[in-house]
């Protein structure tokens, strides 16, 4: 990934509306509606879905991670419990920025080193020398000869494992308090019935536990959205990263003048976030009085009582 | 150059005391330790004067926002809700870039000059930011810590026919700090890992002086080697954790002295990731 091209030249694409051919003559709306919709600006506005995807990809992959790291914690195989619990353990007291810089690398120089020992056996120098990371060509992850978007694929995928390992350890620290709450008489009574352990876990436990981990999961969720701005430290080109880019000030040798208009970029990223929080506590709302239904808490009795 | 040597040339390095060149090449591991040490200066600096400051305004906050009055309780709402529903990322930009446009003479204020200059500056700028962050988070809590004083000694207080400042002085604040004390325990220690960021968005490491993770980062970008660096980081910070742990236990020991053994609140560290 050290050295892929960064920024190769693309060729500037045709104006949305045909008036906005010649942006010196253009005043007032009309050089607004031309200045809103560039390339670059477009390019702006698919980040937020880079965003988007960002979170609905890593959230499911954060909570496979957090369940897969609860239900080892539980193990009664000692390794695999010690694995649990450490994973668990891993970000705590440490913060969690270091870790998106530290498994960036650490990832990326992992992969080539597995596909270094695969595919060059018979390579005799070694991978470190002083301050480089030297692999043989064919291990670079990915080719040098791939094209851009394989390139920026990668990076994102990078981007998406790092954030679901440390925001799977806090999930499956979540997840392991919830199982913990369930009632232990409701597996008392599951084993009474003749469910054997892994019966007793997936029929009766893992269907209970969610409404006790859902205070916890929704407050990951909301750190999940505000650590999204993170991504522009990992490299991927996104909001923040085009905020800068397009609100720097501009000279006359571009299309569209203006001065510095930084300021009014990061405000509208500040409302987008906004907005995101305010839509997210709405639905999470929902989904706990969802999920409250029929359960043995405060809650689910009083919705009990109330339909009675 | 021993270990002594390198500890005496760089221990204050991000502070502009001693050598000026960062080393270059040939890393030695004591480089590192010392080094990213000296950069801890900066994330204890950031984080204690915030964490200060933003207790008073947080208390304000805090009333304000338990007030009657609309005037006063809906800036406060919204005081909170928009520095708790925004990445801090973002906010250290924003405020960045604001502080910016200022003009560079300085403002007229009735005849005097105030200069504007060093809040582009970091030491200033992003102190700023994370005093209004960490403000509006334990504003929060004890936001919550106030609503959840039990009903009983505010009875007493009207009992005694305590009213205004000496209510709140001698009943309402000591309840609501010890109720709070274990949920303000953890805002401090992400206060303090939250302020890493501050070298990583807009504002500069003037002279190459920044704090402990941009040095983390420095080493890791040269040596091209994350290994080393990163866990350095991660040790100095689970000792800093350790440290406000402490601290804040005696505190809550403090506030929680008169009340029977059993019913004293023990401070559980509950992690939360990014603010």
């Amino acid at each position: 990934m050290a050295d892929r091209p960064r920024h190769q030249i693309r060729m500037p694409p045709d104006p949305m509306f045909a008036y906005c051919a010649d942006p010196d003559t253009l005043q007032g709306l009309a050089w607004a509606s031309c200045y809103l919709t560039t390339g670059k600006h477009l390019a702006f506005y698919a980040s937020f879905g880079t965003v988007l995807v960002l979170l609905a990809v890593t959230a499911p992959v954060a909570l496979a991670f957090g369940f897969g790291g609860a239900m080892a914690a539980r193990s009664h195989f000692p390794p695999l419990r010690w694995f649990g619990k450490g994973y668990t353990a891993i970000v705590r007291g440490v913060p969690d920025i270091a870790f998106f810089l530290f498994f960036v690398i650490a990832l990326d120089q992992g992969i080539e080193w597995l596909r270094h020992q695969v595919k060059c056996p018979d390579w005799d120098q070694p991978v470190r020398q002083g301050n480089d990371f030297v692999v043989c060509a064919q291990a670079k992850m990915p080719l040098s000869t791939s094209p851009q978007w394989v390139h920026e694929t990668y990076g994102f995928g990078l981007a998406v494992i790092t954030f679901a390992i440390v925001f799977g350890a806090f999930a499956a620290n979540v997840l392991y308090g919830a199982m913990r709450s369930v009632p232990h008489a409701q597996i008392e009574t599951a084993e009474a019935y003749g469910m054997t352990r892994r019966q007793a876990t997936w029929r009766i436990l893992v269907p209970q536990m969610w409404i006790y981990a859902l205070p916890g999961l929704s407050n990951l969720w909301m750190i999940l959205i505000k650590a999204t701005p993170l991504l522009f430290l990992l490299g991927v080109e996104d909001i923040v990263y085009w905020a800068r880019e397009l609100g720097g000030q501009k000279t006359s040798i571009y299309a569209y003048p203006h001065p510095d208009w930084r300021l009014w970029y990061f405000v509208a990223l500040l409302v987008f976030y906004l907005g995101l929080t305010r839509l997210s506590e709405i639905a999470l709302a929902r989904l706990t009085r969802r999920l409250s239904h029929g359960q043995a808490t405060l809650a689910g009795e009083e919705m009990r009582r109330a339909g009675a | 150059m021993s270990c002594l040597d390198t500890i005496q040339s760089y221990a204050l390095r991000s502070i502009g005391i001693g050598e000026r060149l960062l080393p270059r090449s040939d890393f030695t591991l004591c480089e590192q330790v010392t080094l990213i040490g000296s950069g801890l200066i900066w994330n204890v600096y950031f984080g204690a004067v915030a964490l200060a400051l933003g207790f008073t305004l947080a208390t304000g906050v805090a009333l304000a926002k338990n007030a009657r009055s609309p005037w006063l309780r809906k800036p406060a709402e919204w005081f909170v809700f928009v520095f708790r529903g925004s990445p801090l990322f973002i906010q250290f930009f924003l405020f960045y870039e604001a502080f910016v446009l200022l003009p560079k003479a300085g403002i007229e204020i009735f005849g005097f000059t105030a200069e504007t200059r060093w809040l582009t500056r970091a030491w200033a700028g992003a102190l700023i930011v994370l005093f209004l962050n960490t403000s509006a988070y334990s504003a929060e809590i004890f936001y919550g810590a106030l609503r959840s004083i039990p009903r009983g000694d505010i009875e007493a207080a009207d009992a005694y026919g305590l009213t205004g400042w000496p209510r709140f002085r001698r009943i309402l604040w000591p309840s609501m700090l010890r109720l709070a004390w274990p949920a303000y325990t953890n805002e401090a220690i992400f206060l303090f890992h939250a302020t890493t960021l501050v070298f990583f968005s807009s504002f500069p490491a003037w002279q190459q002086r920044g704090d402990a993770l941009y040095y983390a980062n420095y080493f890791a970008d040269k040596t091209f080697n994350p290994f080393i660096p990163y866990p350095i980081l991660a040790g100095y910070f689970i000792l800093l954790t350790l440290i406000i742990i402490t601290l804040f236990g005696m505190a809550n020991r403090r506030l929680n002295r008169h009340l029977p053994q059993e019913r004293r609140q023990k401070i559980r560290f509950r992690p939360q990731v990014i603010r």
